[in-house]
């Protein structure tokens, strides 16, 4: 089978990889890159847990294909704390116990934080649309809304 | 059950918030589960299922899959040539690769393994099967009558009364005293028969294992598991395999509720990777996970109650109809057990019926058995109290058990929380808030046992006087935190000292499956224990140095202070300083800890749900929830409250969204998160957990656990609301727009 080369922008970093015609970005990521922070919870887009941001728009990568990614910029959880300083959603999920198993953390944290960079200030119903594609099992999603809200306020406050 | 373990004492440590240690690796994305790992030489393994509800298997041919580039080994049942003499194991064995005959939609017939995901994909496309379709059962009544298909001959046990089908294979019987006189004294009975249907623990990663297994017997196996000692002890059993040259390491696990408290798929792994001769990477699609894993129970209930115009329950039966899938087993024994377990009853008797038909092998969902159990006793109590006009709180005061209480499935309850539950949720704001147009309050109260068992645990002081703790229970929502917690305030050590790994299946004796919400009880137990023990050995140590008796030395603060007479005369030797010689004082210093832990003490729940019924839509929308349960004592009051919190919400999506659909054809219509909906943020309001602390008496801390019980009370509290809302009852769950919109129509 004759393979794809793509040349595409990962977390800042330009990358090159080959894939078959029918992986998914998702696939890609995790077998090829070895960037299994992006996980696969349903394949067809409907959990959330695999999503990443391309050229600012919050996808699922298990619905995009690998070779869609010709030239673009996707940020995935692997680049969303700088070094070793986390992320103020990363820091307050721990500081709010926003996470229980932690499989759909990682999802959650890349949309939350493409929200936050849309609308700075989001009511509560706001946060609940925007991750009501983003399952989550353990938590009844209360501790991640109050995560997400307080960030927020935080943000706010040191901009 | 010990009763003198638990003591007053003030925490340090206990009832804290701290950070959880697995927390920056499960926010960056680092945290490796069961799919997270690979293999060098690694080849993708997929297993091929049955399209058909029931069908003899008549032949496979796999000769085309088995001639494609790529393909490193095809393997069908003739290849698990060992057969498992024990019942249960040939049936876990069945249900992992079909025999003669498949079960259900969705039953494994065969599997490949391939050097790419594509290439194994194609190769299931080209194994033929050859099937001859068999009549098929999927509902539970039906399936008692005697005309039914039978999914399995000859395992029926002897407790089944005449006249039923063999689908019917055990039935189980508890209670006490006389309902018949007990209905006599009542000014009012209420008898009705109840539906749920099956639900999916839904936990959001699928299965998945990485496995190698050589022709010398000798395997490791990587996997998402809620036991990994029970994945070794299973797979060494269906594979006569050597346990011990089995190991087993369980990665993190993206939740379970039960669902990975089974096999349902490794004992293919380790055959693929042992045909093949490398290491295979096996795992599900969510389809699969749908199709092919167990949900819960769907069940079938009658319920009577008799009560007194002052609200005293008089007399009370119930008959529980489980489903449990394709194999024998089932939990209606545990629904019958927990249904009236809340309450102190003169007159109760109840009997659970278990039944296969051709569904997944129904597996463990938190608390398995007990929401079925309670939903239909708590809707019947809630209507006698509309009846009777009695408020619904002050006759659940009235009838609940207490200390001393004999409960209705047999033992006499120690100190319990019941009541501290319902009278926190009397004097909470909530019960006295308004309500709306079309809004309804709804209560329930629900009962788990909580379970102790097998645990081994180690906990080692490291030379610089840091201490690894070795424990043997997967981590499925912060127990690591928990028990690095409980150990350093019994080492009296800063947090930071102590880490807790979750060790492999040959680093610890074994270790019963993260189940019962067993794990932060008993572990918790092994681990106070284990420290105790360290804490002995470095007091010996520090005798041996001063020249004194053990005995009179006291350990606190984290050091071993000379005691008694001797009190004053040596400056106390710090954990540090007793480690950094302890090379000189014997060798290296570790506490341990085995145990079949006895003492786990029973939880209760209330929970009070406002609800809004659309009179045009049928549509419920949930407005306010509080859960009020007793933990004993809160380790790390976060992830108890987000116990709390998730079984409520996994409560609300079994009484409103959630269900099995089969079509007539026995195959299952909705096996994705599409069609089969779990709640979504945007369903929700905040969900309020207050916790009570009773404490355990047969823990040390006084710890109970609390998983499950969370889950126990919503579908009755939400069934009350709703009928309270909609001013008529509603037994069936879920209660989805359609449902709740024709009830509205009848009335």
């Amino acid at each position: 089978m004759s393979q794809i080369h793509i040349t595409t922008t990962i977390n800042g970093d330009e990358t090159e990889y080959l894939c078959e015609a029918d992986e998914t970005l998702l696939d890609v990521l995790r077998d090829h890159l070895d960037m299994t922070g992006s996980k696969e919870g349903c394949g067809t887009g409907d959990c959330g847990a695999c999503s990443v941001v391309v050229d600012g728009r919050l996808v699922c990568s298990c619905l995009m294909l690998a070779a869609e990614a010709e030239g673009r910029a996707i940020e995935t959880i692997e680049g969303m704390g700088q070094g070793d300083q986390l992320h103020p959603l990363q820091q307050k999920f721990l500081e709010h116990a926003a996470l229980q198993c932690g499989i759909c953390t990682p999802g959650i944290l890349v949309a939350a934080k493409n929200l936050l960079e849309r609308n700075p200030n989001p009511s509560e119903e706001e946060v609940r649309y925007w991750l009501a594609g983003n399952l989550c099992r353990c938590t009844g999603y209360d501790k991640i809304i109050r995560a997400v809200m307080d960030t927020a306020a935080d943000m706010r406050g040191a901009a | 059950m010990p009763k003198d373990e638990y003591q007053s004492r003030d925490f340090r440590v206990v009832g804290t918030r701290p950070i959880r240690p697995d927390g920056i690796d499960k926010v960056t994305g680092k945290a490796r589960y069961g799919a997270d790992i690979s293999a060098p030489g690694m080849l993708w393994g997929a297993i091929l299922r049955s399209p058909h509800a029931h069908a003899r298997i008549k032949g496979i041919d796999t000769s085309k899959a088995r001639a494609m580039k790529g393909v490193k080994a095809v393997i069908t049942r003739a290849d698990f040539t060992h057969q498992p003499e024990d019942a249960d194991m040939a049936d876990i064995l069945d249900n992992c690769m079909a025999g003669d005959k498949a079960r259900y939609d969705g039953h494994a017939v065969a599997a490949v393994a391939a050097t790419s995901k594509s290439i194994a994909r194609a190769a299931l496309a080209a194994i033929e099967v050859d099937y001859e379709v068999l009549p098929h059962v999927t509902d539970v009544d039906e399936a008692m009558k005697p005309s039914a298909p039978v999914v399995e001959t000859g395992r029926q046990q002897e407790n089944v009364p005449e006249g039923y089908s063999e689908n019917v294979t055990g039935r189980s019987q508890y209670g006490h005293g006389d309902p018949e006189s007990g209905f006599e004294k009542a000014d009012l009975i209420v008898e009705r028969s109840f539906k749920t249907a099956a639900t999916h623990q839904g936990y959001i990663e699928p299965h998945a294992c990485l496995a190698t297994l050589g022709s010398d017997g000798q395997g490791d196996l990587w996997v998402c598991t809620q036991g990994h000692y029970m994945v070794r002890n299973v797979c060494a059993g269906v594979l006569g395999l050597d346990a011990g040259q089995l190991r087993v390491t369980a990665s993190e696990i993206g939740g379970g509720f039960g669902g990975k408290t089974h096999v349902w798929m490794e004992p293919t792994a380790l055959m693929l990777a042992r045909k093949s001769g490398k290491p295979v990477k096996l795992v599900m699609s969510r389809d699969e996970v749908f199709r092919a894993t167990g949900p819960t129970a769907s069940s079938s209930v009658d319920v009577k109650i008799g009560m007194t115009k002052d609200g005293t329950i008089t007399g009370a039966t119930a008959s529980y109809r489980l489903q449990a899938g394709a194999y024998p087993g089932g939990i209606a024994f545990l629904s019958a057990m927990c249904g009236f377990a809340p309450y102190d009853l003169e007159n109760v008797r109840t009997e659970g019926f278990e039944v296969m038909t051709n569904r997944p092998k129904a597996a463990a969902y938190r608390a398995p058995g007990a929401p079925m159990g309670a939903y239909p006793v708590e809707s019947v109590i809630d209507e006698l109290c509309q009846k009777l006009d009695l408020d619904p709180l002050e006759t659940r005061l009235k009838n609940a058990a207490r200390e001393g209480t004999k409960s209705s499935y047999g033992p006499t309850y120690p100190a319990i929380g019941l009541e501290a539950t319902l009278n926190a949720a009397k004097s909470h704001p909530h019960w006295s808030a308004p309500l709306g147009p079309n809004q309804g309050r709804g209560v329930a109260c629900g009962f788990w046992f909580n379970f102790g068992g097998d645990t081994c645990v180690s906990l080692m002081v490291n030379p610089d006087g840091t201490v690894s703790l070795s424990e043997g229970n997967p981590d499925i929502g912060g127990s690591r935190a928990s028990m690095t917690m409980m150990a350093a305030e019994e080492l009296g050590v800063p947090l930071d000292q102590v880490r807790t790994i979750i060790a492999d299946t040959a680093s610890l004796g074994q270790n019963e499956v993260t189940d019962g919400s067993r794990v932060t009880f008993a572990v918790g137990l092994a681990t106070i224990k284990a420290a105790r023990h360290a804490i002995q050995i470095m007091k010996e140590r520090a005798a041996m140095t001063w020249g004194i008796d053990p005995e009179a030395v006291d350990w606190r603060d984290g050091a071993a202070h000379p005691a008694g007479p001797n009190a004053g005369k040596f400056p106390p030797m710090t954990i540090k300083e007793i480690a950094a010689i302890a090379s000189n004082t014997g060798g290296p210093i570790a506490g341990h800890h085995e145990v079949n832990a006895e003492g786990a003490g029973v939880s209760f729940a209330t929970h009070m749900v406002d609800t809004e019924v659309d009179p045009e839509t049928g549509a419920v929308k949930v407005l306010r929830y509080t859960v009020f349960q007793d933990a004993g004592k809160a380790v790390h009051p976060d992830y108890v409250e987000g116990q709390f919190q998730g079984g409520a919400a996994q409560g609300i999506g079994w009484a409103i969204n959630e269900e099995y659909i089969y079509g007539d054809d026995g195959r299952l219509q909705n096996a994705g998160f599409l069609d089969y909906r779990i709640p979504v943020a945007s369903d929700l309001p905040m969900i309020e957990p207050v916790i009570l602390e009773i404490p355990n008496p047969g823990h040390p801390y006084g710890v109970r656990g609390v998983g499950e019980t969370s889950i126990v009370p919503p579908l009755a509290a939400i069934a009350n609301s709703v009928s309270r809302a909609a001013g008529v009852r509603l037994t069936s769950l879920p209660m989805s727009p359609p449902k709740v919109l024709a009830a509205l129509k009848a009335e």
